[in-house]
């Protein structure tokens, strides 16, 4: 049995719109063995302003992320594109930081998307869950390209009861939403969430399950206005289901 | 222009442009896939392509000496050129020496870039293309849709028109008889041609020569048939050694078109020498800096001087199928044009086209030479950004603010929450009214519903599954 303790960074997203991903990521962690913990200063990660280029912005969140979980053992994530931001991007806007720098790296080795931590560090490939549905699995970008996740949410799917996974033809396209760039960009980015939802329409599937709740919002924006009967999910959900 | 180009909306909703655009680039990226797969050393390849140009670019000068050394010592001439303005004098100049007026020329961005034909023709000369697809944008007075395929946009319809239109021949849809009807034109300028004009893919240092690959043969026939031979390049095309084509070659095809070699690969250097058949009585290579040594300072932006113009990153990139080559201000379109455009013309002239990518990083996972192509987006994002006061700027202070403050970002959450008009059946916002359907979220609006924010946070839930 895998034992620790696991900080929970819910995201800005899921604490605002979707605290029932939140939920699901804390049961299923729970149910794995862990202990959780879920620091109340958390807030956001800082992605917003630092694709927007306002580094500084950027910066002054990423602190207070840092000072939030900066005794943590575990920080588990329910989104690749946050974890990275954190893991990866945090190096780039404290670079003439040596402090900052070397303390985002520390704490960054111990940040992990959900699936990843699942797979990676729990060694857990079935959760017992139960769930019965035709799926199609949508690669988020950061979590894809950054963070090279590809098999594990895969594998967690497959080993859910009831469940079949449908490969979809554009799995790796992105859904367009890019943060500001859903409404900066909007013509461009509607066009290519309805080339997404095409993809996932043509699979047959019913569900359509991401471990970014960003692209969700987005995927399910775009089914919604067209009408269709798509449910989106989290991972996490799906893995909660029993 | 502040804003981008109303003409993307168009592109967008129009249905045939694209499944033109989403069809070809779909195959293309198909192809470059099958062509990778059997490469057990792909990811090698591409980190030692990047390694050789990172060499090439940080000892440049070195280089750039040595090679006009090699193309002086095979006979021919370097010409060191700033901008457009020197390379039309250098060919108008010779040209009135030697009584040419008819140019043939091969495909090449780089004279795209300094819209040589347009600056020839304006001094009475004719320039002719005689690549077939920039054959039919020349006749069409458009520029290149695409870096290696430039008229990726039209269909055969489209150009059977053109060509009875442009040539008085009969209506033909038939691709190849098409091709046959303007290969019988440009055979007769390829006769009759005094300069040829071509690009060129790569420069070698240490033999001074120029390599061009191509799949038509009209290179060939540019560089071979007319008295004389320019090459124009920018000075990035340098590689150190002829062996060093052993990277390049295998991952240029491959990443272009999915060919493991195309049809043709010419070396040239220098002019035809006693004894030869062909070739040349002149041969010259113009090297072009137009902006490139700004990069050169700043070890971070001279990545795009790595490029190899393979196209790859168009193929790949979900903005560039969707918005076409033509949405973009410069003739380099898709991540790599959204780089270069900015860094060679300067950020606040197009200051929204790094900003129109979702981050997606497709570009980066297949360009050959592994330009961190988001990285420089980001950055280049920051510059703009920064430079300014706005009232984007001032939103992401109070952002920033709130989000050090939880307490305040909860209420905040809260505030929203309850103000937030939810429609009856708890579904998602189709439309919101009066003085909130403005900005992002009008924006959002437009093409998606939205969420409305939950009635209880995460922290709310939390504190409640604790009881």
């Amino acid at each position: 049995m895998p034992s620790g303790r696991v900080s929970l960074f819910v995201t800005c997203i899921v604490d605002q719109v979707f605290p029932k991903v939140g939920l699901a990521m804390a049961d299923v962690l729970e149910r794995a063995g862990y202990q959780l913990d879920f620091p109340p200063a958390q807030t956001c990660c800082g992605q917003p302003a630092f694709n927007s280029g306002y580094r500084e912005s950027s910066r002054e969140v990423a602190r207070h992320f840092l000072d939030v979980f900066r005794d943590s053992e575990y920080i588990v994530v329910p989104s690749g594109s946050c974890t990275a931001m954190i893991s990866h991007h945090y190096d780039d806007i404290f670079e003439n930081d040596p402090d900052m720098r070397k303390r985002a790296s520390e704490i960054g080795a111990r940040v992990y998307e959900f699936s990843q931590f699942l797979t990676e560090v729990a060694k857990v490939d079935d959760v017992g869950a139960r769930y019965d549905a035709t799926v199609t699995y949508h690669d988020s970008c950061h979590a894809l390209r950054e963070l090279k996740i590809k098999d594990g949410p895969r594998r967690l799917l497959a080993n859910v009861k009831g469940l079949t996974l449908l490969e979809m033809e554009a799995a790796q396209e992105c859904c367009g939403f890019g943060g500001t760039f859903s409404v900066k960009f909007p013509e461009i980015s509607g066009a290519m969430a309805r080339t997404k939802m095409d993809s996932i329409v043509k699979t047959g599937a019913s569900t359509v399950v991401s471990i970014d709740s960003s692209c969700l919002m987005q995927l399910e924006g775009a089914i919604r206005r067209a009408g269709l009967p798509i449910r989106t999910m989290h991972l996490a959900e799906v893995l909660a289901s029993r | 222009m502040n804003t981008a180009p109303i003409k993307i909306r168009e592109t967008v909703a129009d249905p045939n442009l694209q499944k033109a655009i989403y069809t070809a680039t779909g195959r293309l990226m198909a192809h470059r896939a099958g062509s990778v797969a059997p490469l057990a050393d792909y990811q090698d390849l591409r980190t030692a392509a990047h390694e050789l140009k990172r060499h090439t670019i940080e000892n440049l000068d070195y280089y750039l000496e040595e090679f006009e050394r090699n193309v002086i010592a095979h006979g021919g001439e370097v010409v060191f050129c700033n901008d457009g303005v020197e390379v039309a004098d250098f060919i108008l100049d010779l040209a009135g020496k030697r009584g040419a007026h008819l140019i043939v020329k091969s495909k090449s961005m780089t004279t795209e870039e300094i819209d040589l034909n347009e600056r020839l023709e304006r001094h009475g000369m004719e320039s002719v293309e005689t690549d077939l697809g920039e054959y039919i944008l020349q006749l069409m007075h458009q520029r290149p849709y695409h870096i290696v395929a430039p008229a990726l946009h039209l269909t055969r319809y489209q150009v059977a028109d053109l060509f009875t239109e442009k040539l008085g021949v009969e209506n033909e849809v038939v691709i190849e008889k098409q091709t046959k009807i303007a290969r019988a034109v440009l055979r007769e300028k390829f006769l009759a041609a005094d300069i040829g004009i071509s690009g060129a893919n790569f420069l070698i240092a240490d033999s001074g020569a120029v390599v061009v690959v191509e799949n038509e043969g009209n290179a060939r026939l540019s560089t071979s048939a007319p008295k004389i031979h320019i090459a124009i390049a920018g000075i990035e095309k340098l590689i150190p050694r002829a062996t060093d084509l052993n990277v390049f070659l295998k991952l240029l095809g491959r990443s272009a078109t999915g060919q493991a070699l195309t049809v043709y690969t010419s070396f040239l250097s220098g002019p035809r020498r006693e004894g030869e058949i062909d070739g040349p009585e002149e041969f010259y290579v113009v090297l072009l800096d137009s902006g490139r040594t700004k990069l050169l300072a700043n070890a971070e932006k001279r990545e795009s001087l790595f490029c190899i113009r393979c196209g790859a990153c168009l193929n790949h990139c979900p903005v560039y199928r969707k918005i076409g080559g033509h949405n973009y201000p410069w003739i380099y379109s898709g991540p790599i044009g959204k780089i270069i455009t900015p860094q060679f013309h300067g950020v606040m002239q197009d200051p929204w086209l790094p900003f129109a990518s979702s981050l997606c990083g497709a570009c980066a996972e297949v360009c050959p030479v592994k330009i961190d192509i988001p990285r420089q987006l980001l950055q280049l994002r920051a510059e703009i950004s920064e430079s300014k006061s706005s009232t984007e700027r001032r939103a992401f202070g109070m952002y920033a603010w709130l989000m050090r403050h939880p307490r305040l970002f909860a209420l905040s959450g809260k505030l929203g929450s309850i103000f937030t008009p939810r429609p009856k059946n708890a579904g998602w916002i189709r439309h919101l009214h009066g003085f909130i359907s403005v900005g992002p979220l009008k924006k959002w609006l437009q093409e998606r519903d939205l969420p409305p924010p939950a009635k209880k946070s995460f922290h709310d839930l939390w504190k409640e599954r604790g009881k």
